[in-house]
This record gives structure tokens, C-alpha cells and sequence, in this order.
């Protein structure tokens, strides 16, 4: 299956400051964006996302590489002169317009037809149920009803790429959630290709079609959430998406010998040390007797209500943890010192680079 | 625990300071009433007054001094004639303090956006060096620039001595004169309220309205001229109302040949013996202004209520 790309980003480079001092935001950044797609930049904050998003939109130009908009170089062009809109991370909404004129403004400038200007408006106000709103001031809203009007707005001129630059971090949790879903139904909805920045790797895994993880101003891998999760590339993604445990052994062809001693079958062309990473709901707890089983003791119990995490202690002092779903009761039946076997779930061991 | 509820005579009590709240302001109105009504009373009174041959009032009442405003007896005909000089006198007071405010803004807000962009410690300097004007009396002020702008002075002698012209301008004592004078002097009151205006403006807005295709020119107009409006207003009015009054710029710049309406009224106090016409006239600068201001303040509110 072959992508039409909205964004196309070739070894874009962005160096802040001159000579010996200056800091690499972004060094040697590759990625193609698909249309239509709902993608993702997640990273911790100083790593670069924002600063792509801003050579997206134009408010800053690269000090090497090329930028692509449909095919075409838009490296260099100034940003009112990009089919591209963005919602901020401060809104920043026009506070002398009211929400129906903030909402027209792009189109306004557009030099749009008035009579389109007003349906235009009138649908996007309908999209983003504010309709009621439409005539007040954009400070007598509510910070969710603010968040709705920068989307609208954005989304009025029906750019060809909406930037998102952390826009749910100023709400709290349960109206943030409820926004995570508004944003992908309007992305479903308009069909416009959505580039979303986050450091916040759950909105990443619950909205994004594809994701691209940052650090230190480079791409570290780029994947479905599924991929990601599952087979991160290096130990930077496996730690910064979800929680992990990773584990020192020596490949072996067929099966690998854990720092413990513990033996596991695991298929890699692989030979030699290698760090092995799995998620904590992936590990089984089982009696300290069943045949198989790497012996482990529980060395400290935390609970979370939907699930327990289980610290557990190897053979050499090696640390795992894993997540056990809480029964019933409440009680898991294990207790702080108990001897236990684990075994891992079939294909979830997998390994990563540095 | 003290109880919640109030006793009546608390409760009273309460209400009584509450009411008697306004003697606190007792110092400010008897300020006002001394320095501000009493005299403005005592100048209305004298322009329905007779006016004596040594400078006083005669206490009949007469309407002379108002008509004279507009009207000159012709001492041959005894007829009425329209008092022309007076008439060039106002619409050059309302023309240059016009220019003036119009001259400061454009100035001024250029001025004011680069202090507001500096960084905080650069912002302080700026914002002293222009108070420093300040701290010279007006006089010697407005001295200086007869210095800077007449024949022989500063400028000319500098613009033919590097030969961009043969002849000095002739610029002191006109109404150009005037004009500088007054925008050089009143440039930091434009620019003070200017700077508090475009200092709380939220320069992520900018970035807003080029990412929503407009250009600078339209950001400029659409985004921090209608936010910054408080503060061109502020401008404004800060201004154009000395302008309209002023006596020291025009007397020495302006060199006694080219009046404005505050040189009028202490001529007709001092040489010209006409007490009552020269209360006339004060009321009447005083009315120019208050009309003025409705009709800014007006037209600046229905353009906020239409965006």
C-alpha cells in the first residue's frame, strides 16, 4: 500500500545560538507524515517536538534540510503563506474578537466571499457545539470552551495540516479525556491530517494512527502505538512509553541465559550480550515449584485498585515487577517474601538497543 | 468563639461608618472645590461682565465679551464685523495640536513597541532616558529647539555647511516651528501609555494572525491596533489637551506673530485689557475640549462594539 505524505521533513537540522555554544534542538530529523493521519510527536519537554512543529508551521526556518508540503518545498515559506493552521498551547485567542469572529478570522483573511465566511463559521461553531457562544467574548469561557474555539478557528481555513502544540495541557484530567476524544472524532470527521505534540505518552496511545517518538533532538523510532509498545527499538522508548523491566543476558541461538542463570527460549539470529526488555502485565506468577519457572521473591507489594504491581527479586538481585490483576477480594493472596515462579507470556520478551 | 450573629447596635453601628464613608474623601473635595470650581465660578461670572479701561470688570452684566469672540465692532461703520483673527487663532490651535497628536502617535508607538520588547533591564534605561526630559524646566526646553531650528542655529548652519541647501530654512516663528516644538515636548506623554499598553499586549498573538494568513500590515491593523486602543487613547487625549492650551511653545517658537488660543486669552488679560473677553475665551477652549473628548471617546467605543 503506497501513503500520499502531507509532511515530509528530509535531515532537517535547527541549531539555536552561534559557534561552540550553539545547542542542536533538532539534529538530523527524517519523518514523512501521511494524509490524513492522526500523528503524534511524544517526547520529554527540551526534545525537539515543539521545535519541528514550529519549522512546520513556520514561525522558525531550519539551519539545514527541507521541509515538504504535499510534494512541495515549503521550507522557506512564511507562515501566512502555508496552508497549515495551528492550535497553541496558550490558545492565544484574540481577546477583542468575540468567538464567531475569532472563528472567521482566518477566512477573513483569506479574502473568502462573506456570505461563505458565514456558513463557514456557522458550521464550525456547530462542529465544536458552541453555538451558543458564538457572540461572546472568547474571556467569558470556560478553559475547555476556550480549547474548542482555537480548534475551530484553526480549522476554519480547512488547512491541508493542523499542528496541535500540547493543547490539552492547561485542562484538567477528566475534561482533558473528554477532549482526547473530540479531537480524534474532528480529526475522523474533517479527514485533515492532525500533527499533535504531547509529552504525555497515554494521549499519544490513545488518539495517534502513528506515532514518533523524540529525544534529544533526534527521532528515536516512528510506529503505531502498538509497535511502539511492543517492540520498542532502544531502551529510551521501551522506559519512556509505559513501564518496563529490562533484563541483561547472553543470546545463544534459540534461547537465551539470563543474568540469574536462568534459561529462556527465545528465537534470534542474535549471538552474544544483549538487554532484553518486558512489560510487567506480561509476567506470570506461578507456585516456586512449577518446572520451567525462574525462581523469584516477592520483595515488596503495591496496590493500584484495577491491578497489583508485584516487586520481585531474581537469583542475582536482578529487579522485575510485575502487574497482576487484583481479584475480587482485593487480595492477590501473595505475600512480601513469599517464593514464586515467573514465566514470561509467549512472544512478549523482546530485544532492544541502547 | 465570638457569635456569628451581630448585635443590633453593631449592626448600626456599621451602617453609620458606612455612611459617614465619604468624609473620608473631605480633603480631596475641598481641594477641588478651592482650587478647581471656585476659580472656574469666578471666570464664568467675569465673562458676563462689563470690562473696565484699566484691566478690571465693571459689575454690570453684558454679554460683550462672548460676542467679541466671534464679532469686532468696526470703529469707523459701528458695525458689527466677523472677528477673522480670532477665527485663524482656534483653527490653528485645533490644526497643530491635531498635527501634533497625530505626529507624536506615529512617533511614539514605534518608540513605545521597541521599549516593550526589550528585555527588562534595557526596558528600564529606555523608559528613564525618556522621562529624563522631564527633569528640564519647559523653558529652557523649548529654548533649546529655538536654538536647534532658527536662522543661524544649529540646523541650518549643519545642513549648508555639508551643502544640502545654499539659504537657512526659514522655520522659526511659523507654524511649522510651532509644531515641533509641541511634538518634541509632548512625545513622552504619547509615549508612556503607549508602552503600558503594548507591555501587557501578548506577543503569542502575533504569531496567531500569521499562522491565520494574515500579513504584518493586517496584524498591525486587526490585532495590536484594536488591542493596544486604551493606550493610543490614554495617548491621545494626554496630548491634544495641553496642545490646545499651550502658551510657552507657541510664545517662543511661534514668536508672538503666530498665536494660539492660550497666547489669545493672556493677551486679552495683560495688554489687552479685556477681562471678560478673556474669560470668554477660556470657557470656550475649555468647551472645544470637552466636545472634543465625547466625540473621540463616542467614536472610539462604536468602533470596540463593532469590532
Amino acid at each position: 500500500m503506497t501513503h500520499k505524505n502531507a509532511i515530509e521533513a528530509k535531515n532537517v537540522v535547527k541549531a539555536f545560538g552561534q559557534g561552540d555554544t550553539a545547542v542542536r534542538a533538532l539534529d538530523d530529523v527524517s519523518v514523512e507524515i501521511r494524509e490524513g493521519e492522526f500523528f503524534t510527536l511524544l517526547g520529554p519537554s527540551g526534545c525537539g517536538k515543539t521545535t519541528l512543529l514550529r519549522l512546520i508551521a513556520g514561525f522558525e526556518m531550519p539551519t539545514d534540510g527541507v521541509i515538504l508540503l504535499d510534494g512541495q518545498d515549503i521550507t522557506y515559506l512564511p507562515p501566512n503563506k502555508r496552508p497549515v493552521n495551528t492550535v497553541f498551547q496558550s490558545y492565544a485567542l484574540f481577546p477583542h474578537l468575540t468567538v464567531a469572529q475569532n472563528i472567521s478570522f482566518g477566512l477573513e483573511m483569506l479574502g473568502k466571499p462573506s456570505a461563505e465566511i458565514k456558513s463557514r463559521t456557522a458550521q464550525m461553531l456547530a462542529l465544536v457545539k458552541l453555538e451558543a457562544m458564538a457572540n461572546r467574548k472568547t474571556s467569558q469561557l470556560s478553559g475547555g470552551q476556550q480549547q474548542r474555539v482555537a480548534l475551530a478557528r484553526a480549522l476554519a481555513p480547512e488547512p491541508k495540516v493542523l499542528l496541535l502544540d500540547e493543547p490539552l495541557s492547561a485542562l484538567d484530567l477528566k475534561l482533558r479525556q473528554a477532549m482526547q476524544i473530540e479531537l480524534k472524532r474532528l480529526q475522523v470527521e474533517t479527514g485533515i491530517t492532525f500533527v499533535f505534540v504531547t509529552h504525555d505518552q497515554e494521549e499519544a496511545l490513545t488518539m495517534s494512527d502513528r506515532i514518533g517518538v523524540m529525544s534529544n533532538g533526534k527521532l528515536q523510532q516512528v510506529g503505531t502505538a502498538k509497535e511502539i509498545y511492543t517492540r520498542p527499538r532502544n531502551r529510551f522508548v521501551a522506559s519512556f512509553i509505559g513501564e518496563t523491566n529490562f533484563l541483561s543476558a547472553t543470546a545463544e541461538g534459540g534461547k537465551v541465559r539470563l543474568a540469574s542463570g536462568d534459561v529462556v527460549d527465545f528465537e534470534t539470529a542474535i549471538k552474544g550480550d544483549v538487554t532484553l526488555t518486558i512489560r510487567p502485565e506480561q509476567l506470570r506468577l506461578g507456585a516456586a515449584s512449577e518446572a520451567g519457572a525462574i525462581a523469584a521473591t516477592i520483595s515488596n507489594l503495591v496496590y493500584f485498585g484495577t491491578d497489583t504491581h508485584v516487586h520481585l527479586e531474581l537469583a542475582d538481585r536482578t529487579e522485575l515487577v510485575a502487574r497482576v490483576q487484583s481479584p475480587a477480594t482485593g487480595d492477590a493472596g501473595l505475600e512480601k517474601g513469599a517464593k514464586v515462579g515467573v514465566r514470561f507470556a509467549p512472544g512478549a520478551l523482546a530485544i532492544v538497543g541502547d | 468563639m465570638p457569635p456569628l450573629q451581630m448585635s443590633p447596635a453593631e449592626d448600626a453601628q456599621i451602617k453609620q461608618s458606612a455612611r459617614n464613608g465619604w468624609l473620608l474623601s473631605a480633603p480631596a473635595l475641598f481641594v477641588l472645590a478651592i482650587a478647581a470650581v471656585g476659580p472656574l465660578l469666578i471666570i464664568l461670572i467675569y465673562s458676563f461682565l462689563e470690562g473696565g479701561t484699566h484691566g478690571n470688570v465693571v459689575w454690570n452684566f453684558s454679554t460683550e465679551g462672548w460676542q467679541s469672540i466671534l464679532w469686532t465692532k468696526d470703529i469707523f461703520t459701528d458695525s458689527f464685523v466677523l472677528a477673522d483673527a480670532h477665527l485663524s487663532i482656534f483653527w490653528r490651535s485645533v490644526k497643530l495640536s491635531l498635527l501634533t497628536t497625530i505626529i507624536t502617535f506615529l512617533v511614539g508607538f514605534p518608540t513605545a513597541w521597541f521599549i516593550a520588547t526589550r528585555p527588562p533591564k534595557a526596558r528600564a534605561l529606555w523608559l528613564f532616558l525618556i522621562t529624563i526630559p522631564f527633569w528640564t524646566n519647559l523653558l529652557i526646553r523649548t529654548y533649546a529647539i529655538n536654538e536647534v531650528i532658527r536662522a543661524e542655529g544649529v540646523m541650518n548652519t549643519f545642513l549648508i555647511w555639508i551643502g544640502v541647501i545654499s539659504e537657512p530654512l526659514k522655520l522659526i516663528y511659523t507654524d511649522t516651528a510651532i509644531f515641533i516644538g509641541m511634538a518634541y515636548v509632548y512625545l513622552p506623554l504619547m509615549v508612556l501609555p503607549l508602552f503600558a499598553a503594548i507591555d501587557r499586549f501578548d506577543m503569542r498573538l502575533l504569531e496567531a494572525g500569521y499562522d491565520l494568513y494574515a500579513s504584518r500590515w493586517l496584524i498591525l491593523r486587526r490585532i495590536i491596533l484594536p488591542i493596544t486602543k486604551p493606550g493610543i487613547i490614554a495617548g491621545s487625549i494626554l496630548v491634544f489637551v495641553p496642545s490646545l492650551g499651550a502658551y510657552v511653545t507657541p510664545r517662543v517658537l511661534g514668536g508672538g506673530k503666530q498665536m494660539m488660543i492660550g497666547n489669545l486669552i493672556e493677551l486679552q488679560f495683560g495688554q489687552g485689557k479685556n477681562w471678560p473677553l478673556g474669560a470668554a475665551l477660556s470657557l470656550t477652549l475649555l468647551l472645544i475640549v470637552t466636545l472634543a473628548l465625547l466625540y473621540y471617546v463616542k467614536v472610539a467605543n462604536t468602533e470596540k462594539a463593532h469590532g
